[in-house]
């Protein structure tokens, strides 16, 4: 099946009142490379927002203006079989507030690492084929970036795994894709030696962060050179605190937003190997995070070993 | 069709797994040991007090005689409790056993970085006041910026040691056994045996100052205050340490020495540092007419200037004269070489960020939602004098000393400030971006460094062996708003030695205090 040899590349959403979109996305699809395949990419993205969300009450701030967060994406794919694949994502970040003086951030953030493994594939249905897919990844910070300069910091530190599960089908062209992953974030620790949140002081450098779950769902076409998907995108937080009114974001918030965009890739005809994906993406609803606009678009080619 | 089932149940288990991994984030003094005073500070109440023109200014009655019924209802009270007490209740003993100095001190912080927030715009750009007598309403009162901190830790410190002052004269006047040496049935409870008299308690005399003032300073916690006083109080009782009547002696006490603190901070003209629009206008009137470049706020919209009569309140260590006399000369001028090379200098710094400079920035920022520099100083100096194994008297009188000197601090900072009206470095040069928040007023001298002088030279006079420490600490606190942007080294240095000169009026009264 062409299917195989395609990688999707729906980036980075850039999401958050920080800079964290650059979470790999290819863990919750349903593409595999086949044995041997080799994809390499980068990614550029752009997200920012005007608007955030403090609690639950949506204001703008004109001392920051729109944060932006830009990133390049390095993405290493590889079809260890046909059903198993080991991908590897590396961004580098920068941020930037156009009003107000706070100064941006940049560097290396987070590298994740994702086993994808395929463990059924039948037919189902008239022309129906069903697949179902286990990931399982980690995370952890590049370097010890500052996680305690929010909205500016590039990142929140923690180390993070992650346990997904994938449910695709397609018929004919159409498909569609469910897709959810819990995932369990390491204590992080901060420059200051105590912190103010949840309705209480902490005399400690070590912020407990709340566990996340990430759920995303995929409609679209899928021919062997082209992909087009509408996307709904959710990430819940199982607890956290509020920002009040007026406070500064901290890491340890319940970060929760829901996005809807669109995905494309396209391989060229003449030239196979070769893929060009776009994505764009938007923030319908949020608690603690940025209404964030992103936009990405990347290059991708395939080698076989 | 195995497969699947192996491959979820894989799955599940991972998950499982990494879900339950322990999450362990607890307080570092969570699990401080009980006070062990190496020194019980018998003579405390001839030591010099701070308001109170004597130590027994408050009647303390002799507490009835160990025959008398009611002091045995008082022991059955304490055996009844011992007897059955709940893990909850054990938990509030091993707390407060830690010192109960220290555990105000850390609730005061936590109170502190809860009200530290600034006001939100208005939408018609301008900033509501916080209201004294309409706290719970938004904006919140206080709004617990560092000079308004410095004198909150500085006020409830004082009444604290004062009260803990009257204390301990009655503790030796009247010399009454603690339960667990009267009764051998009276057990001490998680607490380190003392041979320090009961009567009145002095946990409950830390209860009643404390809740007393906070009516004053924090006026919308006065029902969780009143709570953790009454939670103080029943464990100094349940650990064999009091009766209920050295409780209730304690409090009433502890109450009576706050009322001369609160006169006294009604009086101090706090109240009124806010300004007005005119005496804001006026400043920068006053600036202009010299020919020099006056500050300007850089928040969006333009916020007033914090607490700008802030330099009239009256201070603890000195007179308001003093106040002027420590006015060091004037920054350099908006434009001229020295500036110039002051601002080029920020610039350099911002413009090259490294992860340890903005690590030192962060460490000490100290802005929005935390306890403040005096808070951090008093986070830094209490982490240290639980190793001195104090008594709460000498404990009181430490920090009342760091906070004394703090609020002094404030006072001849903000006179400086608002004196030379400069500056910040983003206002010379809007390219300058900061590593923090820019505080909203006059940039000459820091407050940062101007605390840190201060607090570093007093907390080396108490503990000598950590003096160079503070020192270090001191120009770290000062440097770290000069790479974070907001400051030129000439505000850092010179706010740093005008803190030194504030600190030395601070060892001057401990060396007369009589409690060396």
């Amino acid at each position: 099946m062409k299917k195989k040899t395609i990688l999707n590349v729906s980036l980075a959403l850039g999401f958050s009142l920080v800079a964290m979109l650059a979470k790999s996305q290819t863990a919750d699809d349903a593409i595999m490379m086949g044995k041997k395949q080799w994809c390499n990419g980068l990614t550029y993205m752009y997200s920012g927002w005007k608007n955030y969300w403090e609690g639950t009450t949506k204001r703008d701030n004109k001392n920051l203006g729109t944060v932006s967060t830009q990133s390049v994406m390095f993405m290493s794919t590889y079809g260890i079989t046909n059903k198993l694949n080991a991908i590897v994502s590396v961004p580098y970040i920068w941020t930037h507030a156009s009003a107000g003086t706070l100064h941006g951030l940049k560097g290396f953030q987070d590298i994740e690492m994702n086993i994808k493994y395929e463990f059924l594939e039948s037919k189902l249905g008239k022309d129906g084929h069903l697949s179902l897919f286990a990931v399982g990844g980690l995370s952890t910070p590049l370097q010890k970036y500052e996680n305690d300069f929010l909205p500016m910091s590039i990142g929140l530190g923690s180390t993070n795994l992650s346990g997904r599960l994938t449910a695709d089908y397609q018929k004919g062209i159409f498909f569609a894709t469910a897709s959810s992953a819990f995932e369990w974030r390491s204590d992080v620790t901060i420059d200051r030696t105590s912190y103010y949140t949840g309705d209480e002081i902490h005399y400690t450098n070590k912020v407990d962060m709340p566990n996340q779950l990430y759920s995303n769902l995929f409609v679209g076409i899928r021919k062997p050179n082209l992909i087009v998907q509408a996307q709904l995108l959710n990430m819940y937080t199982f607890g956290g605190s509020d920002i009040r009114k007026n406070d500064m974001p901290f890491a340890s918030n319940q970060m929760n937003m829901t996005s809807v965009g669109g995905h494309v890739k396209y391989f060229f005809l003449f030239l196979p190997n070769l893929a060009v994906v776009a994505d764009a993406d938007f923030t319908v609803a949020g608690r603690n995070v940025g209404q964030s606009q992103m936009y990405s678009g990347g290059l991708y080619y395939v080698v076989s070993l | 069709m195995k497969n699947i089932f192996y491959s979820l149940t894989g799955l599940i288990g991972l998950m499982l797994f990494t879900a339950s991994c322990q999450k362990d984030v607890s307080n570092r003094t969570a699990n401080l040991p009980a006070l062990q005073s190496s020194n019980l500070d018998l003579n405390a109440g001839t030591w010099k007090p701070v308001l109170l023109s004597r130590p027994d200014s408050f009647a303390v009655a002799a507490p009835v005689a160990t025959t008398s019924p009611l002091y045995v209802a008082d022991l059955f009270e304490i055996k009844a409790l011992q007897k059955s007490l709940t893990k909850d209740q054990e938990n509030s003993i091993k707390y407060w056993a830690a010192g109960g100095v220290l555990r105000w001190n850390e609730i005061m912080r936590g109170l502190v970085a809860k009200y530290n927030l600034p006001v939100v715009a208005s939408a018609d750009g301008t900033y509501a006041i916080p209201n004294a007598s309409n706290p719970l309403a938004y904006p919140l009162f206080p709004f617990t910026n560092p000079p308004y901190a410095a004198r909150a830790y500085a006020y409830i410190s004082a009444a604290q040691y004062d009260a803990l002052l009257a204390c301990w004269f009655y503790k030796t006047k009247y010399n009454r056994l603690a339960p667990y040496n009267f009764d051998s049935s009276v057990s001490a409870k998680f607490v380190n045996k003392s041979d320090l008299p009961s009567y009145p308690s002095e946990a409950a005399v830390l209860a009643g100052v404390t809740a007393e003032m906070m009516k004053l300073l924090f006026p919308g916690e006065i029902g969780n205050i009143q709570n953790i006083a009454v939670q103080q109080e029943q464990a100094a009782i349940m650990s064999g340490a009091a009766t209920r009547a050295d409780v209730t002696a304690g409090e009433a006490l502890g109450r009576q020495v706050a009322e001369m603190f609160i006169t006294r901070a009604r009086g101090d003209n706090a109240g009124k540092a806010v300004g007005t629009p005119t005496d804001w206008a006026n400043f920068v009137d006053v600036t202009k007419s010299q020919g020099l470049i006056p500050w300007y706020s850089l928040e969006i919209p333009q916020r007033p200037p914090m607490l700008p009569l802030f330099y009239k309140v009256k201070p603890f260590l000195f007179d308001s004269a003093t106040v002027v006399s420590l006015r060091p000369d004037p920054p350099p001028a908006v434009g001229s070489d020295q500036m110039n090379k002051d601002v080029a200098e920020v610039k350099q710094y911002v413009n090259n960020v490294t992860r340890k400079n903005i690590g030192i920035v962060e460490f000490w920022a100290d802005g929005v939602g935390t306890y403040t520099p005096p808070g951090h100083w008093n986070a830094i100096a209490t982490e240290d004098f639980v190793k001195q194994n104090y008594s709460e008297v000498r404990w009181a009188r430490n920090i009342a000393l760091l906070n004394m000197t703090e609020m002094d601090a404030a006072i001849v900072c903000w006179d400086i400030k608002y004196h030379f009206f400069n500056a910040r470095p983003t206002q010379v040069d809007p390219s300058i971006k900061t590593l923090t928040g820019i505080p909203n007023f006059p940039a000459y001298v820091s407050g940062h460094s101007t605390f840190s002088g201060a607090a570093a030279t007093i907390l080396g006079y108490l503990m000598p062996e950590n003096a160079s420490k503070y020192s270090a600490m001191a120009e770290e606190a000062g440097l770290s708003r000069l790479v974070g942007g907001i400051h030129y080294r000439t505000d850092c240095e010179v706010g740093l030695s005008v803190g030194n000169k504030v600190g030395s009026y601070a060892i001057l009264k401990a060396q007369n205090d009589g409690a060396n």
